[in-house]
C-alpha cells in the first residue's frame, strides 16, 4: 500500500535526483566551514519560502557571529494556501532536510536545530521523531557527529498551532519562545537577535533539503540549472484546474506555459503564482517564466480554467487573510477587512470605480506600509486580479461556475 | 552615611539598546545622513525618530511612548529611507549606516492618511462626546493631516460592552487602536499583566484573563494604562455628578482634601507647562465651586508618618529589646494602594511585612468623620467627604470594605486630578487666574515631610527625619534636612543611617545603621520582593514603595500625557515649594501635637489610633475565580 510516507516516484534535476543517506553530510564534515560556504555562494542558492534572500549570506553572517549559541530553525510551518512541497519533503526525503540542518550547524557553529512544524502536520510527528531516533543511533545526530570530534548536533521539533503568520521568521521565533505569534520590528534581523536573542539562521524545508545535493555536486554544478539570478530548481505545488496535479521539480526560468503544458492544464484561464498572496497571471502573462526575477514563488501553483468566476477566487483570497493578520498593525489588520469589504461590493454591483480605484491605493500603501510580509503580500490577488480579469469582473457574462 | 544609587529599571525603561548594532564597533560614532535633503552627522544606534525629534522634524506617533518599549505596530510614523522597497518605521528603525530619510514624500503622506482613515473607520464614537476630547492623539493627528471625511466608511454601531466593572478604570473598546501602550505599560512598565491582546486579525482585541470584567482580574488599578492610552478608551471613573449632587444640597457638609501631587499637576490641564505649583489658587477655585471646607491632605500625611514611624520603633524595638524573631522586619509602606493591592495578588505571604497605618487619604476621612464632626457638631452621616489624588487606585481603596471604622465611610469619593480640573472648568473658572487662599482650620497646616509624599522617596524622607530625631534629638544629618538619596528618579534607591548618642527611651538604638530602601513602579517593587524572598534584604529595616513611577506624581489621576521628564518636572515643583515651608518635620506640625492631646490623646499606635488610622490587608493572590 502506498502511504504518505512511502517513497514515490519522482524525478528531478535536484532534490529528486537519487541520494545516498548520509552521504552529503559525510563529504560536508569533511570539508573546512568557510568551504562550504564558498560553495553556497558559488550556488548563489536563495531561500526557497519565497523571499529570495542569498543562503550564504545568512550563514555566512551567523557564521561570522561571536555568540556561544547559535540556532538553526527549519521553517516547516508551510501554510501558504496551494503549498504542499515542504510535505512532500518532510515525509519521503527526511533525510535530505535533517542533514541539511546538521550541515547548517556545522558551518555556522550551532549545536542545536529546531523544526518549527505546521500544528496541521501533526500526523507526521511520531515518524520524523522516529527519523531523527535512527539518525542519532547511526552516528548522524548527537555528539562527536560521524567521529567528527567536537561537532554535536541536535534536533526537536515544536509544533505551530495553526496560525498563518508565523510563517514569517520573526513570528516563528516569538512563538517558538511561548510568545503570541507576531512578527517583530526588523531590523535587527534574527541573524544578528533571532531564538532567544542568540542568532539564528531560519531556512524553509526545502532551502536545508537542497544543501546536501550541492554539497555532493557543487556550487558550479547547481548554476547550471535555472536562469542567471535564479540557479538550480524549484518544487511546485501544481493545484487546481489540471489534469496531474502535484509537486514538480522544474529548473527556475520554466514559462508559466511550459509548467501548463506539463501537469496537463492548457485550457486554463488564470494562474495564481505564489499562493494566495502572489500574483494571478492571466493568458497574456503565460510566457513569463517562473524565476525570483519574474513571476517569483514559494512553490504554490494554482490553476484556475474558464468555469471559475474569478471574483470568487479573491474572496475567498481576502477572506483568508482577514482571518490570518496577526491584528498588530493597522494597515493589515484593517486594510484587508477594507479590500475584502469592496470585493463583497462589486460582488452586489454596488460600488464606484472611484471607490475601487481608491481601495487599490489603499492597497499600495500597505505594501509598503505593513510591518511583514503578511501585509505586505497580501494586497497583491486584489491587485492583481483586478487588474488582469477587469473585463471578466465589470462586465459579467454568464459564467457557469463549478463547484 | 553611605550611599548607594543602582538602576534596577524594568527592560521598558531602560534606554533602548538596539541589540543589532550593540555589538559592532562604532556604536555611537558619528555617521552622516540625509534627513528630507539636509545633511546631519548623528550618534550610530539611534532610532529615526530620536534623530527627527533632537532635529525639531516631527514625526507622527501613536504606539510609540517613551516609558515604553517599542512596538512599532501602529506605523503611523513610516519614512521613506533610500534603496528600502517599503516604507520604515522611525520609531524602530536603528541608524547604522549613511541613510537618506524622507519624512514627508507623498508616499509617506499617503501612507499615513491611509493609516489615519483605517483607523477612524474602526473608531466608533465622536469626538464631542470623548472624555478625550482637545487631548486626543488620534484627534490631532486626524487634524495634522487634514483628515475631512470618512474615507473607508466609519463604524456605526457599538461592537464593545463598555466595562464599568472596576472603581477606577473603565475599558471602552469601542474607542480602542490597538496601539496597545496599556498592554506594554500593564506588562513591561509596572509587571502585572492583566491586558493583553486576544485574538486575531480583525478580531484581535485587548483583553483580560478569559474577558473578565476588569473589576475580577487582578487588577491593581494604577491607572497608568489611562495615563498612556492615546485615545478614550480607557478613563477613569468619574464620579463628578454624585459630588455636584451633594455640593447642591444644603443637608449635606461636603469636606475635600487636596494632596500634594494634583496641585503642582493640574496646572497643565489649563496649558500651564509643568511644574508650576497651584495650591492657593486651587484652594480658591474649590472654595467658589462651593466645598464647605479645603483641607490639606499633608496634615494626614504628617499623621501617616506618625503612625509609621511609630509602629517601625516598636517593632524595632520588640525584634531588638523583646528578642522576638517572629516581628516582621522591613517594614513597608502602605500609602500607596496601587503598591498595596499588587503585595494582596502577588505576595499575598508577605501581608505582615506592610504597615498597618491607613493611607493618609484614608485617615484624613476618620479624622474628619469622627473629631471633626464631634468638633464641629456635625452629624457624621451628614458629612460628604471627597479626595482629590493623583490616583484612580484611590478611588478603589476608599471602597474598599474594611475603611469605615468610624462607622461611615472614610472617604466618599476619590477624585482625580483630571476631573477635578473637569469640575473647575465646569464651572467656569480659569485656574490660572484666580487668587490664591490658605487651607480651611483646623487642618490648615501641614508640614513640608508631608508635602513631600508627593513624590518618590518623599515618605521615606519624611519618616527619617521624624525618626531621627525622635530616636537621637537631633534633626537628621543631612544639609537643609534635604535627604538626597531618596530623591530622584532612579528605580531602586539605597541608603542608610547611623544612629548614635541616643536618646533614653530608644538607647537600645544605639549603633544601629538604619538602612532603608525606596522603589517606585511596581515592577521595581517586584524586583524588591524578589530580592526580599532570596533574603537579600535581611539587615534592612523600612521600605518605601509607589505603585506608579516617579511615586504619587505620576500616578493614573494625573494629567496626561506623562513622560519621565514631565514627571522630574512636577516633582521639583513639591520639593521647590517643600524648602519655602516653615515647618518641615512631621512630628513639629502644631495641628499634629493638637490632635494628639485633643483626641488621640493615648499617642501614636494607641488604642484609638488602632481603631481609626490603621487597617488590615486581603490574602487575594493571583488566582482568578
Amino acid at each position: 500500500m502506498n502511504t504518505a510516507f512511502e517513497k514515490q516516484d519522482r524525478t528531478g534535476p535536484v532534490l529528486f535526483r537519487t541520494y545516498e543517506k548520509g552521504s552529503g553530510l559525510k563529504k560536508a564534515l569533511s570539508m573546512e566551514r568557510n568551504d562550504i560556504l564558498d560553495e553556497l555562494r558559488e550556488s548563489k542558492l536563495k531561500g526557497r519560502g519565497g523571499a529570495g534572500f542569498p543562503t550564504s549570506t545568512k550563514w555566512m553572517i551567523v557564521a561570522a557571529a561571536s555568540d556561544s549559541k547559535k540556532y538553526v530553525i527549519c521553517n516547516a510551518d508551510e501554510g501558504e494556501p496551494g503549498t504542499f512541497k515542504d510535505r512532500v519533503l518532510l515525509t519521503e526525503y527526511p533525510e535530505l532536510v535533517f542533514e541539511g540542518m546538521v550541515i547548517a550547524g556545522y558551518t555556522i557553529g550551532a549545536d542545536e536545530g529546531i523544526v518549527y512544524l505546521r500544528g496541521e502536520y501533526f500526523y507526521m510527528l511520531s515518524f520524523l521523531e522516529k527519523f531523527l531516533e535512527d539518525m542519532r543511533s547511526n552516528g548522524l545526530l548527537g555528539k562527536n557527529i560521524l567521529g567528527k570530534d567536537g561537532f554535536n548536533f541536535d534536533i526537536s521539533i515544536r509544533l505551530g498551532s495553526g496560525a498563518y503568520v508565523c510563517g514569517e521568521e520573526t513570528a516563528l521565533i516569538e512563538s517558538l519562545e511561548g510568545y503570541r505569534g507576531e512578527p517583530r520590528n526588523r531590523p535587527p534581523f534574527p541573524v544578528n537577535t533571532g531564538f532567544m536573542g542568540h542568532p539564528t539562521i531560519v531556512n524553509n524545508v526545502e532551502t536545508l533539503a537542497s544543501v546536501p545535493h550541492l554539497i555532493m555536486n557543487g556550487g558550479a554544478w547547481f548554476c547550471e540549472m535555472g536562469t542567471d539570478k535564479s540557479t538550480g530548481s524549484k518544487l511546485f505545488s501544481v493545484s487546481g484546474d489540471c489534469d496531474s496535479p502535484g509537486v514538480y521539480e522544474l529548473p527556475w526560468g520554466t514559462t508559466i506555459k511550459e509548467l501548463l503544458k506539463i501537469v496537463g492544464a492548457e485550457n486554463a484561464k488564470a494562474v495564481q503564482v505564489g499562493g494566495a498572496s502572489g500574483i494571478c497571471f492571466g493568458k497574456k502573462d503565460f510566457s513569463r517564466s517562473l524565476a525570483y526575477e519574474d513571476a517569483a514563488t514559494g512553490g504554490s501553483i494554482m490553476i484556475f480554467n474558464e468555469s471559475r468566476n474569478m471574483l470568487h477566487v479573491l474572496k475567498s483570497f481576502m477572506e483568508f487573510f482577514v482571518e490570518e493578520s496577526c491584528g498588530q498593525c493597522t494597515p493589515c489588520r484593517i486594510g484587508n477587512v477594507k479590500l475584502l469589504e469592496g470585493v463583497e461590493m462589486i460582488e452586489r454591483g454596488e460600488f464606484t470605480f472611484e471607490y475601487i480605484e481608491k481601495l487599490k491605493d489603499l492597497g499600495r500603501t500597505m505594501q509598503v506600509a505593513s510591518k511583514c510580509g503578511l501585509g505586505q503580500t497580501s494586497p497583491n490577488p486584489f491587485i492583481s486580479i483586478l487588474e488582469n480579469f477587469k473585463d471578466e469582473i465589470f462586465n459579467p457574462r454568464e459564467v457557469n461556475e463549478a463547484v | 552615611m553611605t550611599m548607594k544609587t543602582e538602576l534596577r529599571s524594568p527592560v521598558s525603561q531602560r534606554p533602548h539598546i538596539i541589540p543589532s548594532v550593540k555589538d559592532r564597533k562604532g556604536i555611537g560614532a558619528e555617521v552622516a545622513i540625509e534627513l528630507n535633503g539636509e545633511k546631519l552627522h548623528v550618534q550610530m544606534g539611534k532610532t529615526i525618530l530620536e534623530v527627527c525629534r533632537e532635529n525639531n522634524v516631527h514625526i507622527p506617533t501613536l504606539c510609540y511612548h517613551e516609558d515604553l518599549c517599542i512596538a512599532g505596530n501602529c506605523r503611523m510614523c513610516v519614512v521613506e529611507v533610500e534603496g528600502m522597497r517599503t516604507l520604515q518605521a522611525a520609531c524602530a528603525f536603528p541608524i547604522t549606516g549613511p541613510v537618506k530619510i524622507k519624512t514627508f514624500s507623498n508616499k509617506v503622506r499617503k501612507a499615513r492618511k491611509h493609516i489615519l482613515d483605517l483607523m477612524l473607520s474602526e473608531h466608533y464614537g465622536e469626538c464631542y462626546s470623548c472624555v478625550r476630547n482637545n487631548n486626543c492623539e488620534l484627534q490631532s493627528l486626524a487634524k495634522e493631516y487634514g483628515v475631512d471625511g470618512y474615507e473607508f466608511g466609519h463604524v456605526c454601531e457599538s461592537r464593545f460592552e463598555v466595562d464599568r466593572s472596576s472603581y477606577a478604570v473603565v475599558r471602552d473598546m469601542d474607542k480602542c487602536i490597538l496601539c496597545r501602550r496599556c498592554v506594554r505599560t500593564c506588562i513591561d512598565l509596572q509587571e502585572v499583566g492583566v491586558l493583553e491582546a486576544i485574538d486575531r486579525g480583525y478580531d484581535a482585541r485587548i483583553g483580560t484573563f478569559m474577558d473578565k470584567p476588569l473589576a475580577d482580574v487582578i487588577c491593581i488599578n494604577c491607572g497608568q494604562c489611562i495615563n498612556r492610552c492615546p485615545t478614550g478608551a480607557l478613563h477613569a471613573n468619574d464620579p463628578s455628578d454624585e459630588i455636584w449632587k451633594a455640593i447642591e444640597d444644603p443637608s449635606k457638609h461636603v469636606v475635600i482634601q487636596t494632596a500634594p501631587s494634583p496641585r503642582a499637576a493640574i496646572g497643565e490641564e489649563f496649558g500651564l507647562p509643568p511644574g508650576r505649583s497651584m495650591t492657593g489658587q486651587l484652594n480658591t477655585a474649590i472654595r467658589r465651586i462651593g466645598f464647605d471646607r479645603v483641607f490639606d491632605t499633608n496634615f494626614s500625611a504628617d499623621l501617616t508618618i506618625m503612625e509609621e514611624g511609630t509602629e517601625l520603633l516598636n517593632r524595632l524595638r520588640k525584634a531588638i529589646v523583646e528578642k522576638d524573631e517572629s516581628v516582621s522586619l522591613p517594614q513597608f509602606t502602605s500609602c500607596s494602594p496601587g503598591w498595596v493591592k499588587f503585595i494582596e495578588h502577588f505576595y499575598p505571604e508577605h501581608l505582615s511585612y506592610l504597615s498597618t497605618a491607613k493611607s493618609p487619604q484614608q485617615m484624613f476621612g476618620a479624622v474628619i468623620k469622627t473629631f471633626y464632626a464631634n468638633e464641629q457638631g456635625i452629624d457624621p452621616k451628614d458629612i460628604v467627604t471627597v479626595a482629590v489624588m493623583p490616583c484612580s487606585a484611590k478611588k478603589f481603596e476608599c471602597n474598599r470594605p474594611e475603611m469605615n471604622s468610624s462607622g461611615y465611610k472614610d472617604v466618599d469619593y476619590g477624585l482625580t486630578t483630571r476631573e477635578l480640573a473637569k469640575m473647575i472648568r465646569e464651572a467656569g473658572l480659569v485656574l490660572p487666574d484666580l487668587p490664591k487662599s490658605n487651607f480651611d482650620e483646623p487642618f490648615g497646616e501641614a508640614s513640608g515631610a508631608g508635602l513631600i509624599f508627593g513624590a518618590t522617596g518623599g515618605v521615606m524622607e519624611a519618616a527619617l527625619r521624624t525618626v531621627y530625631e525622635l530616636v537621637t534629638g537631633r534633626p537628621v544629618p543631612f544639609e537643609g534636612l534635604n535627604i538626597n538619596p531618596c530623591r530622584g528618579m532612579e528605580g531602586i534607591k539605597e541608603a542608610s543611617v547611623k544612629l548614635e548618642n541616643c536618646t533614653d527611651q530608644f538607647s537600645f538604638l544605639e549603633g544601629v545603621e538604619l538602612k532603608f530602601l525606596v522603589a517606585h513602579g511596581t515592577a521595581n517593587a517586584k524586583t524588591v520582593m524578589e530580592m526580599f524572598n532570596r533574603g537579600e534584604l535581611a539587615g534592612y529595616h523600612f521600605i518605601e514603595i509607589m505603585g506608579c513611577p516617579g511615586g504619587c506624581i505620576g500616578g493614573g489621576g494625573q494629567p496626561i500625557p506623562t513622560s519621565e521628564e514631565i514627571r522630574k518636572l512636577r516633582a521639583k515643583a513639591i520639593y521647590e515649594e517643600e524648602a519655602s515651608l516653615p515647618v518641615r518635620k512631621s512630628h513639629e506640625n502644631p495641628r499634629i501635637k493638637y490632635i494628639y492631646e485633643k483626641f488621640l490623646s493615648d499617642g501614636p499606635c494607641g488604642k484609638l489610633s488602632h481603631k481609626l488610622l490603621h487597617t488590615h490587608y486581603v490574602k487575594r493572590g493571583k488566582f482568578i475565580t
